[in-house]
């Protein structure tokens, strides 16, 4: 584990919570403010924040990803840094922004400035502050999915596991841990025949686990298998791992009825 | 020959997954080839200083490749091959064709070469009045069913042996019919029985070559049945067909892109035969060709000199990429409609035939990137395809409603106020239906709901509720 860096460590965060919670999932963003209050963090919420640009710039949409980048880079530059929770919207901004104003020098300062400060949630819980103590106490086993964009353009593998370990779960692998769920943004309606392949495979590794929860850290891949997992009357519960690390148990999993 | 159009990407695929054979056939390449990979990296430390210095060894040859060319070009000469540059696939083509009618060629033995799928060289030659024969297991099963390759290492990867048996007992009938092909040893004796007297009667040779090397002219070609040497020394005359960027400096050069070749493609320390060949048979030397001739085709790869895609030449057609893509895993080759397929088709084909032709391809990826993660030559796979989404998208080749969809996305997003208030009034609407907390049909969302249940959002946002929950205080 990385140690805490007392001068480097902010007092004062952004929270970009992404579109998918804010229109899918709020608690996830609750969870998030919650685990970086506990942590002893002010944490604002800038109020214009919508989409990161992600689907126009996967979809080939340059000039709308750069309209949606400019307005998050304005919004989010004042704060020392930005906690996301999700690997891809995060991944979003620290590899692909600067790459998408590579071209415009001025913008391309800022957008590296932004990047070099922003981090998946459980990157920033670990390797940022250190954090090595839960309030949350996670009884039993969980399985546990790891976004594309974490693993591989955010290098978040550890940390979520370190944390859930810190509150005293067990923390299971599906088997093919590298094998992406088949959610792909626009992919998963576009192709949905390839999709749906993957994410039955998915949702199966993940019940072949045996725990009774889900989690990952990407609302993407979340919505996805817990949507398969539903198709295959399956009644394991799918959460956000903030959620889980925040000990909110209360809110019904993802696809579940309200109390 | 019935070949799929890549345009049709999502319906070859939806056949695909129902096919239950393929299906069968497909599992091989997931388990054996990822499996033997992650095996033999783990066991080569130093496999990441390797990567490193292939992709150095390859990123020079590319930046300099006119010089290159020309020192293969008198190096092979002077070894007494001759050097043919075709500028596109009609020009070698003729070239080879052309070889063959001096040799007053009939029938024509060939070793597993992409580039000659590339050029659609075996109906040319047949309709020229040459017979070719292919000589790997794969290309000659997949010769004898009239199908295109479905990967570029291992082309009949899609069929299963029981369907090698029957297409074995219908291209020999003068075999009993009663023999034994219920296995893979059974099949091999009997494509080997076959092809032997076609290596001994062939008066052309043609193989491909994984490198020409600049400072010694030779042509390095690496099988794992041996085929490929008995096509290029019995015939009196070998033909090599090779692209452009296939040239490496040195000898040395060759070496360590051969060690990443063989871990990266089958997981082996090196193929079963590594063969460096140079130019004709010396005075004295009881075999070798006659006459050899290299014909190094361009057919577009120069204009990727020095633009987005250059990276694209380090690929040394080693397979990981297709062999790790999900996509792939799932649908097999023959969905894509191209000769290359997989991440390193879906970037290479729309550069080679053109955007129009090929504009789904870079878009029938998840993004993943799990291909860039295996890849020996450090390209950046989907960083390539997204740049070539960019052009589809600029060109308007994607659908009128998916640039509609993004417009509007982008709108609203601009707007916060507006996107929230969307989204709320969604919200409820699929609250009051969607009691049991996910919906099985949803207007819009049938191609989501075809296969998954729709979570029914929690509703109530996040960001003004955060905000009004702190200036309370």
């Amino acid at each position: 584990m990385t140690e805490p860096q007392p001068t480097a460590a902010p007092r004062r965060v952004a929270l970009f919570a992404t579109c998918l919670v804010e229109t899918c999932r709020p608690s996830v963003g609750f969870a998030t403010m919650k685990l970086l209050e506990d942590a002893g963090l002010e944490v604002v919420v800038p109020p214009n924040q919508t989409c990161c640009g992600q689907p126009s710039y996967n979809s080939g949409d340059r000039s709308g990803a750069k309209r949606l980048a400019k307005r998050v880079i304005a919004e989010f530059e004042p704060f020392e840094a930005v906690v996301v929770p999700s690997g891809s919207c995060a991944g979003m901004i620290r590899v692909h922004y600067p790459d998408l104003f590579s071209n415009e020098p001025a913008w391309a300062g800022r957008a590296k400035a932004l990047a070099a400060k922003t981090f998946e949630l459980t990157q920033f819980l670990v390797d940022v502050l250190g954090l090595e103590t839960l309030k949350a106490k996670i009884d039993g086993a969980v399985a546990y999915h790891d976004s594309c964009s974490s693993r591989r353009e955010m290098k978040v593998l550890a940390q979520p596991r370190v944390l859930l370990k810190a509150a005293g779960a067990e923390v299971r692998d599906v088997v093919q841990p590298e094998e992406c769920c088949g959610f792909g943004g626009t992919f998963c309606v576009k192709n949905a025949d390839i999709s749906g392949a993957m994410v039955d495979e998915k949702a199966k590794a993940a019940i072949a686990t045996g725990a009774d929860t889900l989690l990952a850290g990407d609302l993407g891949c979340l919505l996805n298998i817990a949507g398969r997992l539903k198709r295959l009357g399956s009644e394991m519960t799918v959460r956000h791992v903030a959620e889980a690390l925040a000990g909110d148990t209360q809110t019904p999993g993802i696809g579940e009825a309200r109390k | 020959m019935t070949v799929l159009k890549s345009e049709n990407f999502p319906e070859n695929a939806r056949a695909a997954i129902g096919d239950a054979k393929l299906q069968a056939a497909l599992l091989n390449i997931r388990t054996i080839f990822r499996n033997n990979r992650t095996r033999i990296v783990a066991a080569t430390p130093e496999f990441e200083e390797l990567r490193h210095a292939g992709a150095a060894i390859k990123r020079e040859a590319v930046a300099n490749l006119d010089v290159y060319l020309q020192r293969f070009d008198a190096a092979a000469t002077a070894q007494g091959a001759e050097v043919h540059f075709c500028a596109d696939a009609k020009s070698a083509r003729e070239t080879i064709a052309a070889i063959c009618l001096a040799e007053n060629a009939k029938l024509v033995t060939k070793g597993k070469s992409m580039i000659t799928e590339e050029i659609g060289l075996n109906p040319y030659l047949i309709a020229k009045g040459f017979t070719p024969v292919e000589t790997d297991l794969g290309e000659y099963i997949i010769q004898l069913r009239d199908e295109p390759p479905s990967h570029i290492i291992a082309p009949a990867c899609h069929v299963k042996k029981e369907q090698v048996a029957e297409t074995f007992r219908a291209a020999h009938p003068n075999r009993p019919a009663d023999r034994d092909l219920s296995t893979h040893d059974s099949l091999l004796a009997e494509a080997r029985a076959e092809l032997r007297t076609r290596f001994l009667a062939a008066d052309v040779g043609i193989t491909g070559a994984n490198m020409l090397v600049a400072e010694t002219g030779h042509a390095v070609l690496v099988t794992n049945e041996g085929n490929g040497d008995l096509t290029q020394t019995l015939p009196r005359c070998h033909i090599v067909v090779a692209s452009i960027e296939k040239i490496v400096p040195t000898l040395e050069d060759a070496a360590t892109v051969l060690r990443l070749l063989g871990r990266s493609a089958t997981g082996q320390q090196s193929s079963s035969y590594t063969t460096l060949s140079v130019g004709t048979r010396r005075a004295g030397e009881v075999d070798g060709p006659e006459s050899c001739h290299v014909v190094i085709l361009d057919n577009h790869r120069s204009e990727m000199l020095g633009g987005d895609y250059e990276d694209m030449l380090r690929c040394i057609r080693c397979g990981a990429c297709i062999n790790h893509c999900p996509i792939f895993a799932n649908v097999g080759g023959h969905a894509f409609g191209a000769v290359y397929v997989g991440p390193m088709g879906s970037v290479l084909t729309p550069l080679l035939k053109g955007l129009e032709e090929a504009h789904y391809l870079p878009h029938a990826c998840t993004m993943c990137g799990r291909c860039a993660e295996v890849c020996p030559m450090e390209i950046p796979l989907p960083e390539m395809l997204r740049k070539l989404r960019n052009q589809t998208h600029a060109q308007e080749l994607t659908s009128a409603t998916s640039r509609r969809g993004l417009a509007l996305w982008t709108y609203l997003a601009e707007r916060p106020r507006l996107m929230r208030g969307i989204s709320r009034i969604g919200g409820v609407v699929m609250r009051l239906v969607g009691r049991r907390g996910a919906l099985r049909r949803w207007p819009m969302a049938g191609e989501w709901t075809r296969f998954r249940d729709l979570p029914v959002p929690q509703g109530g946002g996040f960001v003004d509720r955060a905000n009004k929950a702190k200036a309370k205080g």
